[in-house]
Formats: C-alpha cells, structure tokens, sequence
C-alpha cells in the first residue's frame, strides 16, 4: 500500500524512472509541443483567428454609429417589427446590436467580400452564434469588440443568442443573409 | 490544547482514525451527498427540459433548476466531499490528530450556513443567473453572500489540513517525506486557496454591489477573475480526484506508484500551471491579447496536460505492476482481465480513469484551443466536456471511494452489495453516452442554457437539423439513465449508513502508533517484458494518443471550413 504510505526512498526525488514512463513523457511531451506550435502556427497560415480589436464603449455611442449605418445602407425591412435588412459596401464596418432580446439590424454581406463587423451588448452578457457554420463569440456590454469577417459560402444564416441573458433567451435570434 | 483524543484503528483496513478527524470526515461527506441528491433531482428537470420531446419544465423553472443543479453539484457536492478528503488525507494516512477541531467544525458551520442561504435564494426565484452570475445580471444579495461564506469555510478548511500536516511533522508520526496520495492532497489545497481567494475578490465587490453600495462591476474584469475561480475550482478536483486514482490503486492492489518522481513531479507540474485555465472561458472574449490567450489557455506550452498524460500511464501502470508481481503475466493484458471488476471501489475507478482521459481530457484540450474554441463556445459541447471531467473523473471517483468508506470509516456493512457492484457501470457508462452525445450536439453548434432549441416565439427562428434533435432526445434518455445510476449510489450509501449492520470498531488507544518506516522493496523494473515494467498500459496509453491526434486535427479541418475571421 505504498502511495498512502511514506515513501521507502527518504529522498523521492531521486527515485528511478521506468523505461515505459521515461518513454511516454518523451513522446507526450512532442505532442504537447506540436499542440502548442500549431497554435501558433494558425495565426501565421490559417485564415480563421479572433480579433482582439476592442474599445471600450457605451450603449448611447454604439447605438448612434449603428443608426448612422442603418440610415445609410437599409435596404428592406423584415418582421412585423420592421427589423432593417442593411446590405453596407464590402470592406465597411457594419454594427451588430446585441440587446433583451433581439440582434438588431439584420445584415446581408456578399460571399467572399471582407467585412468589419462591430459587435457589442446594450444589456447583459450575450452570445453570437452563427448558425449553421457554428462560429462562437461572446458578447461583453462596454466592450466593442471589431471582428474582421469573410463569408465563404452563401445562404441564409442565423445569429442565435448563446450566452444565458433571461427569460427571453430562446427568443433571441438574429439573421445575416449573404448573396 | 485538544490533546485528549482517541485513535482508532480500523481492523478492515489497517488505517487509525483520530476521534475528532473522524467525525468531521463522516458530518462533511453526509452533507455531500445529501447535496449530490438534490442536485441529483435538479438534473431530472434539467435533462427532461432539454430532451426536446418531453420538454417539460416552463423556461423560467428550468433556469432556476440549471443554476441549483450547477451551483450544488459543482460546489456544494465536490466541496464538502473534498473537505473529507482532506482530513483522511491528512489525519488518517498520517496518523496524527486533527488540527484546530473547533475551527474545523466552525468552517463546518459555515459552508452548511452559506450553501442553504444560497439554495434558499435561488429557490426564491429572483436568482436564476446560472452559476457563473456573469454582472451586470444580478442575484439576490444572499446569493453572493452564501457563496461567500462558504468560499471563507472551506478555506478555513485547508487551513486545518495544513495544519494537521504541521501536527504530523512535529509529533513525528511518520518518517521522510508525505504519501503521494497525501502530497496529491496538498495540490489540491494549494489551489484551493488560490481559487478561493479569487472567488473572494470578484464575489465580495459583486455583493456590494448587490446591496448598492458600489455602483459597478466590470463585467471582462468579472468574467476574468470569475473564472479564476470557477475554472481552478475544477482543477482542485482533478487534483483530489487522482489523488483517490492512487489511493485506491493501493487499497485494491497493493500497487506501488512506479516512480515516485514521476508522480509528485506531475502534482507539481499541476502547482505551477493549472490555473492558467481560467483563459479557456475567455478565448472568444474581446479585450484580451493573442499573446495572453495562447500562453494561458496552453498552461505555459502544455504541461498541465503534460502532467495529467503522466498521471494516466502511472496509475493504471502501477495496477499492472502490482498484478504482474501476483503472477497475471500472460500476454498484455492478463493483469486487467483478472482485475476486481466486481469490486465497485475498483470498476468505479477504472471507468473514471479511462473516461475521464479519453472524452474530458481530449474535448478539454480541443476547446481550450484558441481558435478551435470558436466553433465550440458556450454550446452544449461545453457542459458534455465538464460533465466527462466533473461526473465520471470526481464524481464517479468520490462514488468509488465512498464504497471503501462505508466499512472503513462509517463501520457499516453495505447493503445491496449486488446494486452495487452494477452502479460505476451502470452510472459511468451512461455518463460516457451522455457526454459523447451532447458534445455531438455541440459540434452541430446547439447552445447551452437554453431553455427551447425550436425557438417558441421568436421572429426569426433557426431550425437546427434533424440530427441535433436526436442527439438531443439521446442526452434525455442517457441523462435518465444516468440520474438512476446517482440513485442506486445515494440509496446504497444512505442506506447502509441507516439500516447496514453495524461493524466491530476496533481497537481504541489514547495515543497514536506511529507508521512504521516502509522496507525499501525491489525496483519495478523486476517484471514486464521488452524493458518494460507496464506493457500493457503502454499500449493502452498509445491508443489514447492517436484517438488524440486524430480527433485534434478532425477539429482543425472543420475549423478551416468556416468563415474567414481575421
């Protein structure tokens, strides 16, 4: 019953290793490095990295950028609630409102064009997910975090609403087209 | 001084259980389970909620049931059960009094006073924020302050057990350096202290605002340091829970850890990295550097996980070292063919061993991938990973011991040996089905927390495809299973602690023995074959590694087919 006992070795750091864990420490410890290279290596080759452009904001400032946007670039509305389909240029930044419990406006982006997409709570906490491609940002109200996107596949996408925000939660779905 | 006390030695185990010490491990591991049981029903709701042909609970019941099943199972439950843990760790393989008993009673008091006030508030509705309470949604102010004081309880806690680590020391009851398991032990407390601490610096201002006296709380500075403590507060888990992986290899094999070096450098691998991982919340935050997330949410370059690959060769390594030196050495795995997989201490553990290396420990490694966690994020894959980590590793580990404990240090016979020898099985498998289905969901991009995938009355609903409802009707059915299989676990130990025959107690004494020197034995590499002292886990460790790769780049594939984000 030795490893609820004292070890018989004083000096455990001394203790020899077997050849099957000296093996294993070797071969685990590579794949932790590759683990961590190809972390680091997607940021230099792979095309899909989160930005970290962020401001710190407030919901009267980011609501008057994202009016300004809708003013220019509404296209139709959707809904009974009149929810604005805004189709801005390729390369324009695009404001995304994450409130109790709608994303508000709805956005159509052209496959393959770059985008500047601004995304930010009035509220609580919320979460962007784009479904079905199953691209995950959280939300954080205060913080305008700038996501650079590039649609790869056109169709109808939805925005659900991940992050836990109250009772309306499940209401709470958004929708960006792209042609 | 509390020098008047009594030793105990238990004449089914060997071990000498101090009078006090003995009473503390019994009071905080029946108020474990007591509260395993009610999150235990919490989770009926829940599952029921979730399987989308039953849908049963209305939204605003069901929030308020996933934040007490969170908040019970993963605190109350693990928590009290490690406070036991703790104490046999300490006074019992050490063989020495408790240190401070009142204080260790007082900190008693005081995680019992904090998890009621908090399960009172969320029972009275206006708390439904989910375990994590992210600001600026609020709680009821006695909310916070139940978590908090049983956050100051369980550090009086670790106090006492280190304390009782400096009672050993000085009055000498054992010769040279601590047991691994103990030395696991202390791991564990190290970062619990630091968890707690965490948790105090985030809750105590959250409470203060709570009753208005600050106006706000950051709420990326919340989610940081919450996590501090929300993601640590696991780690002492599997820090606890590995330290029972080599008790009970030792209890039920009389195996040897192969090297101790081995073992306690992972345990300090674990010091040093571990709590790095309050990043892997924040990957698809904004405001946090690429440089920040990659270093942390990697625990420096891996060697967190480094540590856990370690723990899961030398574990079942020293089982197959012990079974070797008994004879079982035909072919590779003769040793675990002729294992006690009818001795639940045992089947309890293995099963949590193996699930909670190849379904928590790889999903964890793919979601705490920086870019990966973005097609992962806060959907159902999260809670099919911690339930891998948190069920079958903890849990089912903490079941496991429990059946040693009964006859050990309750003395009571167990009743319905037959339920269970089926529980680990019955309850680790469904685990694994559950956890395997819901991270299918997650890959098909279901959220979590979310009381209704079909959307009720929303304008612009998003239908998910067919195969996420089914995945999401098999988390029902498993999740029932598994519910059963908590059931049968509760029923067995409440059970036996009732109506179970009472055991001889054994010899008592006024003074402690203490342990006597271990003889140096031969050196594992005695037995095995090809050089290898564990052949079998070896192979058993390389199937683990390409499971492990391939499903890595699996991930990145599907990954390099989404959106371009830059």
């Amino acid at each position: 019953m030795s490893a609820i006992l004292p070890p018989a070795e004083r000096l455990w750091w001394k203790h020899p290793l077997d050849r099957v864990e000296g093996t294993w420490i070797v071969i685990a410890l590579i794949w932790c490095l590759i683990m961590f290279a190809m972390m680091v290596g997607w940021h230099i080759w792979g095309k899909q990295n989160l930005s970290t452009e962020t401001y710190k904001t407030t919901p009267d400032l980011f609501m008057q950028k994202t009016q300004a946007v809708v003013d220019q670039y509404t296209v139709r509305t959707e809904t009974a609630d009149k929810i604005p389909v805004i189709a801005p240029p390729p390369g324009s930044d695009v404001y995304l409102i994450a409130r109790l419990w709608s994303f508000w406006p709805i956005i159509e982006f052209e496959k393959g064009k770059t985008y500047r997409l601004h995304l930010t709570s009035l509220d609580y906490n919320h979460g962007f997910s784009l479904q079905p491609a199953n691209i995950n940002i959280q939300v954080v109200p205060g913080y305008e975090h700038v996501v650079t996107v590039t649609p790869n596949q056109s169709g109808t996408y939805s925005v659900v609403c991940n992050e836990y925000c109250g009772i309306g939660h499940h209401q709470m779905v958004g929708r960006i087209y792209v042609k | 001084m509390s020098n008047v006390t009594t030793y105990r030695t238990c004449p089914r185990s060997g071990l000498q259980f101090e009078a006090q010490a003995e009473k503390l491990m019994i009071a905080n591991a029946f108020i474990a389970v007591v509260f395993l049981l009610i999150g235990g029903i919490l989770a009926i709701g829940v599952v029921l909620t979730r399987w989308p042909a039953v849908h049963w609970l209305e939204a605003d019941t069901f929030y308020q049931v996933l934040t007490a099943h969170g908040i019970d199972m993963l605190i109350f439950w693990i928590i009290f059960f490690e406070v036991a843990v703790l104490y046999f760790c300490s006074s019992t393989l050490l063989r020495c009094r408790i240190a401070t008993p009142r204080w260790a009673w007082a900190a008693f008091v005081l995680m019992l006073v904090g998890a009621i006030m908090n399960n009172v508030a969320v029972l009275q509705g206006g708390s439904s924020v989910m375990m994590t309470s992210y600001v600026p949604m609020m709680a009821a102010p006695s909310f916070y302050l139940g978590l908090i004081l049983f956050a100051v309880g369980a550090l009086i806690a670790c106090f006492v057990f280190l304390g009782t680590l400096v009672i050993a020391k000085r009055e000498k009851t054992y010769q040279g350096s601590v047991p691994l398991v103990t030395f696991g032990a202390i791991t564990a407390c190290i970062i619990a202290v630091f968890t707690i601490a965490s948790g105090a610096i985030i809750l105590i201002p959250t409470y203060l605002l709570s009753i208005g006296l600050i106006s706000s709380v950051d709420p990326l500075v919340y989610r940081t340091i919450w996590w501090a403590f929300g993601h640590s507060s696991q780690q002492i888990n599997v820090a606890a829970h590995i330290s029972i992986w080599y008790a009970v290899a030792a209890i039920a094999f009389g195996a040897k850890p192969m090297s101790e070096r081995v073992s306690r450098g992972a345990f300090l691998l674990y010091i040093l990295f571990l709590q790095l991982a309050s990043a892997h919340h924040l990957l698809a935050d904004p405001g946090v550097s690429t440089a920040w997330k990659v270093v942390n949410t990697s625990y420096f370059m891996y060697f967190a996980v480094l540590a856990s690959m370690i723990h899961g060769l030398t574990i079942p390594g020293a089982i197959e070292v012990a079974q070797r030196q008994k004879g079982y050495t035909k072919g590779l795995f003769e040793w675990l063919r002729k294992a006690p997989w009818g001795n639940p201490v045992f089947s309890g553990v293995f099963i949590s061993l193996i699930g909670f290396g190849f379904l928590g420990g790889i999903s964890g490694v793919m979601m705490g991938t920086e870019q990966l966690n973005m097609i992962i994020h806060n959907t159902i894959y999260v809670p099919g990973h911690f339930h891998a980590t948190v069920v079958v590793g903890t849990t089912l580990s903490f079941m496991a011991l429990t059946y040693f404990l009964i006859p050990v240090l309750f003395k009571r016979e167990m009743i319905a040996p037959g339920l269970a020898k089926l529980q680990p099985y019955l309850f680790g498998l469904s685990m694994y089905f559950f956890c395997l289905v819901m991270m299918g969901a997650g890959t098909l991009g279901v959220s979590r927390r979310h009381w209704d995938m079909a959307f009720q009355g929303a304008a612009l609903a998003y239908e998910w495809p067919g195969a996420a409802y089914l995945m999401m009707g098999l988390v029902g059915i498993a999740g029932i299973a598994a519910i059963v299989g908590g059931g049968i676990y509760i029923y067995v130990t409440v059970g036996s602690l009732l109506w179970g025959k009472r055991l001889d107690e054994g010899r008592q004494s006024a003074q402690t023995t203490p342990i006597p020197p271990t003889p140096v034995g031969k050196a594992v590499q005695t037995y095995g074959s090809a050089g290898f002292a564990a052949p079998g886990t070896f192979v058993l460790a390389m199937v683990f590694l390409v499971a492990f790769v391939l499903y890595y780049f699996i991930n990145w594939k599907y990954l390099s087919q989404v959106w371009g984000l830059s």
